[in-house]
């Protein structure tokens, strides 16, 4: 897995690349939370995102909570097999996906 | 069937992933498929890894087999008794400030496989998944 973090003012975009996983959704953790102090806009691209499974959906959820106190917080380019796991999981209602 | 048996520890997923998906490539498995089937293996085998043994560790062994169009894929360990298949869901239509984080991963297999069976005999967790190819 591979993150780049682009950080404009209050804006944050993360694009992420490749598998979010038990063995990864860790450093994306990291990286995301690193990077939230001050932001109210948040941006996952997804476009080159491989596979989730339920350790990348919970830091999908964790970080969501904390957007939701303090700014807003988007998915974007969800491809069709990831965008059918977050509807299985309930995550297609609690996450904002574009 | 092809089996592969490792310590089951956190480290050894990649391998884990790695034996799956070559089995799904031989098998000619298509990408939608696959990936569900990737992450069911990943959350059983995980469960095991994080809890069957507690603070100790043991085997497990993955089997995999495709017949008539259906990929099996079974998880045997030696640890502490848990049926997957009892695991109580999550209420998915709460809004995120009230979902919990724990719970999602047998959830996401019940919901993707076709069939998630639990077994207990001579002293170990057998768990089966089983999805049609097509």
């Amino acid at each position: 897995m591979n993150v780049n973090k682009i950080e404009n003012g209050e804006q944050l975009t993360v694009e992420i690349e490749g598998r979010v996983d038990t063995t990864t959704a860790p450093a994306l953790e990291a990286e995301i939370k690193g990077s939230l102090e001050g932001k109210t806009d948040v941006v996952l691209d997804f476009k080159n995102v491989e596979y989730i499974s339920s350790a990348g959906l919970r830091v999908l959820l964790s970080t969501q909570k904390i957007m939701n106190r303090q700014g807003s917080m988007k998915v974007i380019n969800v491809n069709e097999d990831i965008m059918e796991i977050f509807e299985v999981t309930g995550f297609s209602d609690i996450l904002t996906i574009e | 069937m092809k089996e592969i048996t490792l310590e089951a520890t956190l480290d050894n997923l990649d391998k884990v992933n790695a034996f799956i998906e070559e089995q799904l490539d031989e098998a000619g498995c298509p990408m939608k498929i696959s990936m569900q089937i990737c992450v069911a293996v990943e959350e059983l085998f995980v469960n095991v890894a994080s809890y069957a043994y507690g603070d100790g560790t043991g085997d497990i062994t993955v089997g995999f087999s495709c017949e008539d169009g259906t990929v099996s894929v079974s998880f045997i360990d030696s640890g502490t008794a848990f049926d997957p298949t009892k695991r109580e869901d999550p209420d998915t239509s709460l809004p995120a400030s009230e979902r919990e984080v724990g719970g999602l991963g047998i959830f996401m297999v019940k919901k993707s496989m076709d069939v998630l069976d639990y077994e207990y005999k001579d002293n170990k967790n057998i768990v089966t998944i089983k999805k049609k190819m097509a």
